[in-house]
């Protein structure tokens, strides 16, 4: 049916995968370092995280895209030789699809993080204080574990949207399965079929992570009764 | 790295060319789309599941699914059949323009749908009750009761919908529109300055993007301004 392209569009599939996973992997990080600065009492920081969040989210993904893989290229070669590098540097499209991404999505998520992060009670920290524990251990002891649960369903929506923004990274050269079914389409002419297969991966990607998830947040929420209407 | 003011400040009229391109997509496609999402959301919440299950099946595959994946199935997957080929809607298929408002109509249209059948279901069952025992019929309880105030209530989400929208026509540069993100692209192509393109078309998006903000704001002041928390 797909005339022997079907397991290069697998391939294509599997670094879609690895795109998507290692960019939310980048973008959980950078998102807890935006909602620190976020909720420090620090004014400037405070700002910082602000401005990060609300213009990242202000500008479309693509445009953000062409940006930091055109740009980055440019800034690299414009630095490597002031280190003693010569050649002309090439950046990976897989690379610059994950740092672009996680850079992206990090902003998405501190805002993600910090709405659960105020719906925990404040007695909840104060009374790890208490207790005696550093801040450090208030914050992975008992706000972090808490804050999941919260997120969970911000976490979601935000990973399901990066799940369909890979799809632009085939845009900048990435030979993910958009880019393979593009190559695909133009080879037989039936675009079509091939748009049709891909869309259908990508159904089957955000199907499996919905429950995948739905599970995830039932097993963070075991302890939390809820109220019958 | 100097920041080239001149090339920007010479492409502007093109970026202000292409701000027009991508405002005419959005307000086509949020018009077409929205059109669409209210049958769609009102039979989200039909309890028929023969009346559900199409409009449940519609927005599932489309919300999840990449936007670019349902523009190239319309702009070049279409193409691939005869019958579409040679059909009197050609002319207005192989228009790269007509194809990208439809995939984005369609799209929205999706999103949209859900989030009118979310606050329809959150009316409070009490106004309902109240509507019946006046003996309203299905059809004015619908016309008078759930939908003026279950619109009401869907503008905040809606109102980011309309924001994704405008990230979202940035894919017509895609397939050759000169949107702002177009105007950027060819800036880029002719000078190879990715920094001076690409931020002056982030400009362009963000000024948007605040004004829809500012508007949804006054739009929720005067339509939903009795949720507001009241001012001490």
């Amino acid at each position: 049916m797909l005339k022997g392209y079907g397991a290069v569009i697998l391939e294509g599939a599997w670094l879609t995968l690895q795109l998507a996973l290692s960019s939310m992997a980048l973008a959980i990080v950078l998102g807890l370092i935006g909602v620190a600065l976020r909720l420090s009492p620090v004014r400037q920081l405070a700002v910082l995280g602000d401005l990060y969040s609300t213009v990242i989210r202000g500008i479309p993904d693509l445009v953000l895209i062409l940006l930091i893989f055109y740009g980055g290229q440019s800034v690299l070669n414009a630095v490597a030789p002031m280190v003693g590098y010569d050649d002309y540097i090439e950046l990976s499209p897989l690379a610059a699809g994950i740092g672009t991404l996680g850079f992206i999505f990090g902003a998405y998520l501190s805002e993600t993080f910090r709405g659960a992060f105020m719906a925990i009670p404040k007695g909840q920290s104060e009374a790890g204080m208490a207790y005696g524990m550093s801040r450090f251990n208030v914050f992975f002891r008992i706000l972090v574990p808490q804050m999941i649960r919260l997120a969970i369903p911000g976490f979601t929506n935000n990973w399901l949207v990066l799940t369909k923004a890979t799809a632009l990274i085939s845009v900048v050269g990435l030979q993910d399965m958009m880019f393979k079914a593009k190559q695909a389409a133009d080879a037989t002419r039936e675009p079509f079929t091939f748009f049709l297969a891909v869309a259908a991966m990508y159904l089957v990607i955000t199907s499996v992570s919905l429950l995948i998830l739905r599970f995830i947040e039932k097993r963070y929420s075991v302890g939390v009764r809820a109220a019958d209407l | 790295m100097i920041f080239d003011y001149t090339v920007v400040w010479d492409s502007l009229p093109m970026y202000f060319s292409g701000m027009l391109i991508t405002l005419k997509l959005l307000a086509i496609s949020l018009f077409f789309g929205l059109l669409a999402a209210l049958p769609l959301g009102l039979m989200r919440v039909s309890k028929n599941r023969w009346i559900n299950m199409p409009a449940w099946l519609f927005t599932y595959v489309i919300r999840g699914t990449p936007m670019l994946v349902q523009l190239f199935l319309i702009y070049y997957g279409l193409a691939q059949f005869a019958v579409v080929r040679e059909s009197f809607l050609w002319p207005l298929l192989s228009s790269a323009t007509f194809c990208a408002c439809l995939a984005f109509a369609v799209n929205t249209s999706a999103y949209t749908a859900e989030i009118i059948a979310g606050s329809l279901k959150a009316t409070p069952a009490g106004e309902i009750e109240a509507a019946r025992a006046m003996g309203m019929s299905k059809a004015m309880l619908y016309r008078r009761i759930l939908l003026p105030s279950a619109l009401r209530r869907a503008l905040p989400q809606y109102s980011n919908e309309v924001i994704m929208m405008l990230q979202t026509t940035s894919l017509a540069s895609i397939v050759t529109l000169l949107d702002i993100t177009g105007a950027a692209r060819s800036v880029n192509a002719q000078y190879y300055l990715p920094f001076e393109a690409f931020i002056t078309a982030g400009v362009f998006y963000l000024c948007l993007t605040f004004i829809l903000v500012r508007l949804f704001k006054l739009a929720e002041h005067r339509w939903l301004g009795y949720l507001a928390p009241r001012k001490a």
